[in-house]
Order: C-alpha cells, then structure tokens, then sequence
C-alpha cells in the first residue's frame, strides 16, 4: 500500500477524455516522477489530487482517506503540498511573513480569528520560519519584498513554504519549467538536499528528462490518460512504449 | 505599551495628541480675521472629521487588507443609524446603548450581506455590494418605512416611550448625552482674538474614534492582519496552504461593517435623526474616496481622507461668489469679473468639481495618496543637506 492511492480515475471535458481509468500508487518516503508528451493529462491528474478537479470516477486515497470532495485547504490539512509551475508565492509580503503563513496553517489550521496577538510575539512561529530559511540558505533575504526576487529565489522561497508544514507528500508541478540549465541544476540540488535531510514523499510532474532521471525513483509513463508503465529509471531508458508515446519529442 | 511596539505606542500617542487638539489646531486664525472661513475647529464639522474618519478606518480594515472593494457600505451607516435613533425612541437617551445596538445591528446585517457578496471577488463582489446597499436604500423607502419612516426619515418625538428616562415633560426635545452630559454643550475657551469650541459631543466621538483606530492598530500587526494582507496577495496560495480565505475575509467584512454602523449610531448620538439618504450610493463611494485619497492600506491615510473630503465639502461650499469679489477686489474690473467668474464654479455648489480635480491629480501623482506625499516630504527634509550622491528619493513604505 501506497501512500497515494489513485484507482481507476477518469475525468472528461467535453468530449476529451482527459484521463482514462488511471491507477497510481507512490509509495511512503520516494520520489515518484509522472512525465508524459503534452496533453498526456499530468496537470489534470495532479489537480484531481489537490482538490481543484474532481473525477468523474474512480478513488484518490491518500494515508487511508478519501480525498475526493474536499476543498484544496481541506487536502493541505491531510498532508499534501503543493508547489506550482510558475512559484505562486505572497509577493506582497516579506519572505518571512510568506514562511510564516504556512507554520500558522499547520498549527492554528484553516481559520482562526487571532487579532489580538502581534506577529512578533508568536516567537515559536518566528523561529521556525527563520529556521526554514536557514535550511534553503535565504536567511540574509529574510526582510526583502518577495516580489522584488530572482525566479530562482522566488522558486526556493515556495519550496520552503511548502516544506515548513512538513507535508506527508509533496507534490511538484513541473518546477523547472522555463528554467535557463543552471536554475534547473540548483533545483535538482535544492530538491536532492531536501529528500537527504528529510523524509517525504515526492510526486514530480516533469517535461525535463534531466530532472527527471536526476532525481526520480520511480516513474510513471503517462499517455493520453492512461499510464502506459511504471518503471525504475534504468528500465524506462530505451522502453519502446514509451519512444512511441514521445514519437522522438525527447531522446531518452 | 498596549500590546504595541515602540514605534507603534509613539504614533498611537500622536494619534491620541491630535485628536485630542484638534479645537484648537483648526481653528489657527483669529475669530474676526478675514480667514476665519478656513477654520474648521466647529463642533458639527469636527463630530463629522472623527466620525467618517472612523468609517474609513474601518473601511480600509477591509479595502486595504483585503483588496475586497465594497461599494456598498453607506447601507452600514444608514442601518446603524436607525438602529441608534430607535435605541433613543425605545430605551433612553444615553448615547452607550445606542452605538452599542447600532454597531451590533450592522454587523449582522454585514455578516449577511458579506456571506452572500463574498462568493465572487473582484468587480463582481463590488457590484453586489453596490446592488445590496441601493437595495436597502430603496427598500427604507418603501417596504419598510414602518421602522425607517421613509421620507420625512426617523426623528424622535415628545411621546416616544423612552423606558429608562421616560417623557419629556417640559416640551423641548431632549437631546442624547452621555449620563447627564448632553452631545450639544460647548465650552468656548476665548484666548485673545482666538476662540476654540470644546464640544462633548466632538470628544466622544474622539475617544470612540480613537479606540477603533487602536483596533485597527492590531488588527494590522496581528497574525490575522497578515492573513488577511496574504488574501489580497495571492488566495490560490492560501487555499494550497491548508487556509480557507472565505471566513477570513468574511470577518474582515463584517468588522467594517461593524465600524461603518457604529460610525452611524455617531452621526445620530450627534443628531438624533436617520434619513435613507445615507445609505446612498454617493455615501459609500464618498468613503471608497475618502480612503484612496488618504492612501489606501496605510493606518492614517483613511483618517486624512477622511478630514480632506469633509474639509472640502464644509469650507469651499460656503465660499460664495461675494466673497471672492472681496478677494480680488485689487484687480481690474473687467479681469476681476473674469477671475471671479472662473473659480466660482469651483467653490460653494461647485466644490465637487475642485474635489474631483484634487482626486485625480492626487491619484496620478500621488497613488499611494496623501500619507505617499507626506512620506516624499519627510524624505525630502531628511536628505536635505545630507551628501548628494545619496538617492533623493525614498521608497515609500
């Protein structure tokens, strides 16, 4: 048993059939890639998981609980964490205050009306963010507008807003998508630096080969809808299904 | 101090300093003085600077935090309004219970009103405001002119029941105070030419102003401040981080509900009438002015707003054609009549036109309005003389 459970999911558009009785599972504790050409339906399966698409059918089980019909905050909750294609961070707020966000989610969860503390007060809250923007190496960046920062920065602040909460699964929309190769590179090390310090699972939707075979443990195939196989990196080299799905896109 | 930080206690303490002066620093130039017309230190128009500056303040809680525009708060104002002069009919004259109901009162009739505008964002949730606000202006009309007394608007009678103090028996209307001490009495302090007017009514006003502002205050530094500073930043964000933006943003409605009605309940503790006109579309877009004006997100910034629009609105109407003939007496007849011609149309009826002209140059120049000019100044007076390869120009904050 998986972590994530995904059995037999199918969703339409209209008349696309977006996904096609998809059966996933990643198991606790591994990096688990899900690559596929454009339009494999990647991004429409990752938001069935986060709560943005529901399926038409099919069960999404994630730590023995249903996730289907529940709002992405409710998911958030469970364990599950996002990061997205383009860093979707508070560019209003100061990268501490972004850190610092998550840490009130996973304690005071979705709502609390505290009015009558000041935020400096809340030192454990302090603490901890500052101690995430250690661990990513953005302490010195601790006051600045997080608007006013580099993609690259912006890229590892949500990583640490993600991580602050300590998600159970984390899930990662491609994260290097429009990268120039050396932000790429410092994303493949910020992300094996996170996977040797800590346990969690991770589930990467990637277009980049590189990324993918840099980090990934398992990888799922995805082909219009449908998964095609679910290999180690090694056997997914050179499988013929899967040179047929790309039609030579990418030469694995 | 009071839960603040330093530099937080140091502007609640000027805050505090200048209400509390405030008789006497609008009221600059001697009494009999040809401009004595700009002094503003009259208790009706002091009553209305702390009064919208409440509205604003509570209004930017949820425009400045949020970035949720509401064009609909005036029908805030109105209820509480109502609410207040029927406390006066009902129960008694004491302002307390009054501003207490009517406070009360707009924060349920926001909670509904928000619960229902707050499933859309953006233009959409300021449409439904809008359409909620003329909505119960046309309904105090009509349907419910039992409890709004529609036209003629809610006044109090020799014959209301008034429980607590029973009827007045000498036949002169009485008038609210606050145990015993009546919202008309004035102490007139005559200093040499000046004369400054110490109104009750302006300083309870004053201290309920100023305690909102300290609310405000906390609202701003606190966790739930930044939760709701995170909501205008970026919602996708909040929902994917395990937070449900709806009862964040629901709350920081309902509070300025809360602050528009008990802004209302002061208009009528003022003077004990309440009219549908308040709850007119002008009204609520005056407050969306008042705080873009001021600055919009900043703590001060609705307060100046605030004092600028109800400045403009009492000191240039009462300019009057007469008035400017004295002023540019010394020039020419046929060029005075010309010069006197063109700024009639901006003061008396016409000072509408001067507001609006103001507006847009400040909203061009100045977009984080008038606290961003303040900011420059300051700024300005700090570099002065400071070596010159130093920037001129700060960021505002």
């Amino acid at each position: 048993m998986g972590i994530l459970e995904v059995k037999g999911v199918n969703k339409r558009f209209g008349g696309l059939q977006a996904l096609g009785d998809v059966n996933l599972s990643i198991k606790e504790n591994t990096v688990h890639a899900i690559i596929g050409p454009n339009g494999a339906g990647k991004s429409t399966l990752l938001n069935c998981l986060v709560g943005k698409l529901i399926p038409d059918s099919g069960s999404v089980m994630f730590d023995g609980q249903s996730v289907l019909g529940r709002k992405p905050h409710e998911i958030n909750q469970m364990g599950i964490s996002r990061v997205f294609q383009t860093p979707e961070i508070f560019g209003d707020l100061s990268v501490i205050e972004n850190v610092m966000i998550p840490c009130f989610a996973k304690r005071d969860g979705a709502f609390r009306m505290h009015a009558f503390e000041t935020v400096a007060q809340e030192k454990d809250i302090v603490e901890q963010a500052e101690m995430m923007l250690a661990d990513v190496n953005m302490l010195d960046k601790r006051n600045m507008h997080a608007a006013s920062m580099s993609r690259g920065d912006k890229r590892r602040l949500e990583m640490a807003m993600c991580l602050v909460q300590n998600p159970k699964l984390l899930l990662l929309d491609e994260p290097t998508a429009g990268m120039a190769r050396a932000d790429t590179n410092n994303t493949i090390d910020l992300l094996k630096e996170i996977k040797e310090k800590r346990d969690i699972t991770m589930a990467i939707i990637e277009h980049d080969m590189h990324v993918v075979f840099s980090l990934a443990e398992r990888i799922t195939v995805l082909a219009q809808g449908t998964p095609l196989v679910e290999e180690t990196p090694e056997n997914i080299k050179g499988h013929p299904k899967v040179r047929e799905a790309y039609l030579g896109e990418a030469q694995v | 101090m009071f839960g603040l930080d330093k530099k937080d206690t140091k502007f609640l303490w000027i805050v505090i300093a200048l209400t509390m002066l405030t008789p006497i620093l609008l009221n600059p130039f001697p009494t009999d003085s040809g401009l004595a017309q700009f002094n503003a230190g009259y208790p009706a128009l002091m009553q209305r600077f702390a009064i919208y500056g409440l509205m604003a303040i509570g209004f930017n809680i949820l425009f400045g935090l949020t970035g949720y525009l509401s064009f609909g708060h005036a029908a805030f104002l109105g209820v509480g309004s109502y609410a207040a002069v029927w406390m006066f009919k009902l129960l008694s004259m004491n302002v307390i219970p009054a501003i207490i109901l009517a406070t009360v009162v707009a924060g349920l009739f926001a909670l509904v009103i928000g619960y229902i505008s707050l499933r859309r964002s953006g233009i959409y949730f300021s449409i439904l405001t809008l359409a909620f606000a003329e909505m119960s202006y046309r309904l105090a009309y009509s349907v419910f002119t039992p409890i709004t007394n529609g036209e003629t608007g809610l006044q109090i009678k020799l014959d209301d029941p008034r429980v607590l103090d029973g009827a007045a028996t000498d036949g002169a209307l009485p008038v609210p105070g606050l145990f015993g001490l009546n919202m008309n009495s004035t102490y007139t302090v005559d200093l040499g030419a000046w004369s400054f007017d110490l109104n009750a009514g302006y300083y309870f006003c004053a201290v309920i102003a100023v305690l909102g502002f300290y609310m405000s205050l906390r609202i701003f530094r606190s966790p739930f401040g930044m939760m709701l500073r995170a909501v205008k930043s970026n919602q996708n964000r909040m929902n994917y981080t395990g937070l449900n933006t709806r009862p964040y943003t629901l709350a920081a409605f309902v509070i300025s509900g809360m602050y528009a009605g008990l802004a209302g309940g002061l208009l009528a503790a003022m003077d004990p009438l309440a009219g549908a006109e308040r709850m007119q579309w002008t009204a609520s877009g005056e407050v969306v002015l008042m705080t873009i004006l001021g600055g919009v997100g900043t703590l001060f910034g609705p307060i100046i707003g605030a004092g600028f629009i109800k400045y403009c609105e009492n000191i240039f109407s009462k300019i009057n054609e007469n008035i400017l003939h004295d002023w540019f007496s010394f020039l020419p007849d046929s060029l005075e009549s010309v010069v006197v011609w063109f700024f009639a149309r901006f003061v008396g009826e016409g000072w509408h036109l001067t507001l609006g002209v103001l507006f847009m140059l400040i909203v061009i120049f100045l977009p984080g309005g008038l606290v961003e000019g303040g900011q420059r100044i300051a700024a300005w007076y700090r570099n002065r003389g400071k070596s010159e390869d130093k920037a001129t120009k700060q960021p505002a904050e």
